[in-house]
Parts: C-alpha cells; structure tokens; sequence
C-alpha cells in the first residue's frame, strides 16, 4: 500500500547502519528536529594522514524516516575528504533515501545530514531551503 | 432560535459538520477527513468565516478614534465581542477583558506586566511538569531576568498533578502559581477550582492557562478563583489572531503597560505619558478588529450547543476512545482514565512505531492527528517518551471517527509489521 514505508526503509529502520558512538572521535555534533524533539548525534574518525573518514557512527532516537536516510548516507561517507562531505548535496540524500518526501516529514529525512555538517563545519548549520531542495516535489511529497 | 434549540438538544459530530465547510474537502484517501487535531486549531464553522467576511465587508474601520458613523459601528462590534466574551466566562465586566493574539501572549503579558513589578530576586514562582511550553518558558524568563527562583510541581505517572508536591511548594509561599485547567499534551482535567484555592490561600496569585479548557468545557471566572485566566479564540472555532486575558480588574488597573505606543494612553507630551483605562491600557496599536467579531460569532455558535453539551458529547467519546483504543494489542496510551479527569485529547505511544511515522500512515488514511511532543517536552522526558501520537476531539468528531482511527492504527502496524 505505501511508497514512503518500503521494505528496505523498515530494514534500515530496525538495523541502522554504523550505529554507535565512536569514542575518541574527531568530529562530534548533535542536532534535534525542531517538530518532534527527535535527537541523532554523528561521531567521525578521520584517517590520520589523508584527513579523509575512517569511520562514522550515528547514534538517537527517531523516526524510520530519520534512521533510515542517516543509516543510508552512512554508507556513503567512509573515504569522502571534509571538503567533499561539506558538499554533499541535500538532493542526493534525498535521491539515495529513494522514497517521495515532501514537506512534512523533510526535516526527518534531513537530520543526519544536518547533523553531519554541523561535525564538519563545527557549528549549528541552518536546516536546508525546503524549497530549493524539494523544488516542484514539494507540491506533492510524501504527505499527499 | 428554533435551530439553535434544535442543536442543543443533539450534539453529534455528524450532524455538526454540515456547519464546517472544511470537511467538504476531499482527502487523498478517498474517504472523508476526520479530523483529529482540534486540541492544536479547531476548525471553523461557516457563521465565523461569514462574520470575518461581513466585517470586512460592511462593518470596517479603525476602532476608538473614529468621528464618522462607520468607526463608530466598527467600535461597537468590537465593544459588542468584548461584552461576549465577558458574558460567555462570567467575568463581572467587560474591563476585565484584554485582546491579545493567543494565550501565549495572554501568559507573557502577565508575566512581563504583572510580574517584572511583583518578583523579585528572593522570590519563587511555581508552575508544573504538566504545561505547554508557553505556561512555562515565559516564566523561566521572568526568573531569568529577575533573579526569581521557578519551582515546578510534579505529575504522578498516570498523567495528574500531585496535590501533595503542589501543598508543600505553596508552603514556600510562592508569589505566582502558573497552572494549566486542562493539559494540552495529556489530556488532564486538574482540578482547578482545588487548585487556585490552594494558591490564593497560600498568597500566590493564581495564573490559569485554560487555552484547553474554554472552548471545549463550561468555565466561570468568578466561580474559578484564579487572578489571570488565558486562552485563545482559534482552539474555540474561532479566527487565529485573537486571543484572551481575563485578570481582575484591580489587579490589571496597578500593572504597568506591556506594549506601548497608540491607544493604549491617555495623554502624551514629549516626555511621558499617561496610561488609558483597562483594558485598553493593555491593546497597544490596531487591535485584531475582525477576528474579534469572528471570536464573537464562534461564542455564539458554541452556546447555541451549550458548553454543558459540547463537554457531554466529549466525555462520551473519550469513554469510546479509551476503550478501543486502550483494548488494541500494542498501544499504550497516557494520562488518567477515569474520564471526569480526562478531557477530550488522548496521547498515545505504538510500540516500536515512531509516532512521526503513526501520523504519517494516519494522514494517508484521512485521519489527521499531531505527533510530537506539543509543546511539552518536560513532560515527554517525564514519561520517558520523546513524542506521542495525539488524537484530539471536538463537537464535530463522532464514533464513526474513532473507528475510522482505530483502523488506521492497525493499518499503521500492518505495514511495520507489528501487528
């Protein structure tokens, strides 16, 4: 019946990908979803001589939605320098993530990218224009 | 006359809605909407639009300075709100009577007003686990800023306020009690009259967020006993924009202005000025002046039914709600259930279902609900929960709605693969 709640979104759900706390780490940041207080926290170790990510952990509490877009950008980011990972584009997050979000849950399919950036720059980043990601998408989405 | 005697003899949902051009509106379910959120924003019977409308239309210019008759008649509809409201929660006089936009700025403008004069650094003010946030973060800043201590009251697990740890910070004689008349997150009836009764006799004055209780329930200020009493006028099928402080009035006439410029003075030289009389004193600038006559429409439509009908008709559905939803594998639900403590609002919890993803599967069912931590997030930590689900009821819902949710809950488990 649903094309937001397909199988591999549930499976990502109840078995995240690189889930934990990476202790020591060299990048650390938490972020929360304004709506529903939901929390994800990022801990990422970097290769000491290249820079680029050795490993990265997500770690809280959300919806599948939430859980499922950190844990399928989780398996995109071991090797990726910072500048590559400040340049990740929110649309691609989106495209990976593979289900039709709209404006209602965007925030949830956004968080480990937010929090990902706000490791990478140090610092509480905006959350992305819905507009500008979502584009004529957000006419439609995932809350029809 | 006859409709409205009529109606007051049959309050249901079904009946009602013919009234609410919002549930002509096709869902992308196919089936009709059932609307579940009106514990956030009611929605609005066809006689509030009409009077928005007619305001606007036939009744509009600026209030208070007009000579011509067109101000006048804009000034006395205005006026004629405030005597409504006044009438409809038995305030002794239309003075006590302050505009604002919603009960969040009812709540701010006491606690600037009132309370930057009246606390101090050695004072306590004491509020509960219970409150939106709005019942709560004002006076975490009145503290702030005056070095006041803000003490809350706990909750007892089943969602209630204990009387018992309200008794013995009252002991510490607190100068403000802020308390909620019925719990927007939970759903609990405190008991208020018990409660202000405990404050005003321990020296505390007695602020009441009733933003949940107005509308849905018969409330008398004179019979309450609190000092302040806010609400807003969109949770009352009511416009947004308008909303609530009723304050007695000695206490209103000794507080300094909180907003200040036009029309709410007296007198002003280069220097200084001197304050208008309340409540005008306290409606700096344009007022709301539409949104009035529609908050006065929506007062009309409401005791057309009678605030002892509205209250009966939820009180049934709670009892309906509770118990199917309470007897289905894998919900949790919070707060009291004993329903002369528990309003028309249920929070729930589906096990290993973010309630993010619950309203989601809701909404594509034409059930629309709120999930997150409305405006309670203490009280979410409280219950160990970081959100819930939150199924809320008006005059218009019916039991066709509860079935309605009850099948989107088990449609929701379906595709988690819970049930």
């Amino acid at each position: 019946m649903d094309n937001l709640y397909r199988d591999f979104i549930l499976e990502h759900y109840r078995e995240p990908h690189h889930r934990g706390v990476l202790d020591p780490a060299d990048l650390s940041f938490a972020d929360s979803n304004p709506t529903c207080g939901d929390e994800l926290a990022v801990t990422v170790r970097l290769e000491p001589d290249s820079g680029r990510v050795a490993e990265v952990a997500f770690d809280g509490r959300g919806c599948a939605i939430s859980q499922a877009s950190a844990s399928i950008m989780s398996d995109h980011l071991a090797g990726m320098s910072l500048d590559e990972l400040r340049a990740i584009d929110p649309r691609t997050v989106l495209d990976d993530l593979g289900v039709p979000i709209g404006p209602a849950r965007f925030k949830c399919a956004l968080l480990g990218y937010k929090v990902l950036q706000g490791a990478v720059r140090g610092a509480m980043t905006d959350w992305p224009e819905e507009a500008e990601v979502l584009g004529d998408a957000s006419a439609g989405g995932s809350s029809p | 006359m006859v409709g409205l005697q009529h109606r007051s003899r049959a309050v249901t949902g079904a009946a009602l809605r013919a009234d609410f051009p919002v549930f002509e509106r096709p869902t992308a379910s196919g089936r009709r909407l059932v609307y579940l959120d009106s514990a956030a924003s009611a929605q609005k019977p066809r006689a509030v639009i009409e009077a928005l409308a007619q305001t606007y239309a036939h009744h509009y210019a600026n209030v208070h300075r007009g000579i011509y008759e067109l101000s006048v008649d804009a000034d006395a509809r205005y006026e004629g709100a405030r005597r409504s409201v006044a009438a409809f929660i038995g305030a002794d006089s239309p003075r006590e009577i302050v505009f604002v936009r919603n009960a969040t700025e009812a709540i701010n403008l006491v606690a600037f007003s009132f309370g930057r004069s009246n606390v101090g650094r050695d004072d306590l003010v004491v509020t509960t686990e219970l409150e939106h946030h709005a019942n709560l973060v004002p006076w975490q800043q009145l503290c702030a800023a005056t070095g006041a201590t803000l003490a809350h009251v706990r909750s007892t697990d089943d969602g209630k306020l204990d009387l018992d740890d309200l008794r013995s910070h009252l002991e510490r004689g607190p100068k403000i009690l802020a308390v909620s008349h019925v719990s927007n997150a939970l759903g609990t009836i405190n008991p208020i009259a018990e409660v202000t009764g405990l404050g005003r006799a321990a020296g505390a004055t007695v602020v009441v967020d009733a933003a949940q209780s107005v509308p849905h329930m018969p409330l008398n200020v004179a019979e309450l006993g609190a000092d302040f009493v806010a609400f807003s006028g969109h949770k009352m099928l009511g416009p947004s924009g308008i909303g609530v402080l009723w304050g007695r009035r000695a206490l209103l006439d000794a507080m300094p202005p909180f907003l200040t410029g036009g029309s709410m003075i007296r007198r002003v030289t280069l220097d200084g000025a001197e304050w208008n009389e309340v409540p005008w004193k306290f409606e700096a600038g344009t007022p709301a002046i539409a949104e009035a006559t529609g908050l006065a429409a929506a007062i009309d439509y409401l005791e057309g039914i009678g605030m002892d009908g509205v209250r009966a008709h939820e009180r049934e559905l709670f009892i309906a709600a509770w118990s199917r939803l309470g007897n289905m594998p894998g919900v949790r639900l919070l707060g009291p259930d004993d329903p002369d403590e528990h309003a028309g609002v249920i929070s729930f919890v589906l096990d290993g279902i973010h309630p993010h993803d619950v309203a989601t599967i809701l909404d594509r069912e034409g059930v629309a609900v709120r999930a997150g931590h409305h405006c309670a997030q203490p009280l979410m930590d409280r219950h160990g929960v970081p959100a819930t689900t939150r199924a809320s009821f008006y005059l218009y819902n019916d039991h066709d709605d509860i079935e309605r949710l009850a099948d989107a809950i088990v449609a929701t488990q379906r595709v988690f693969g819970t049930a």
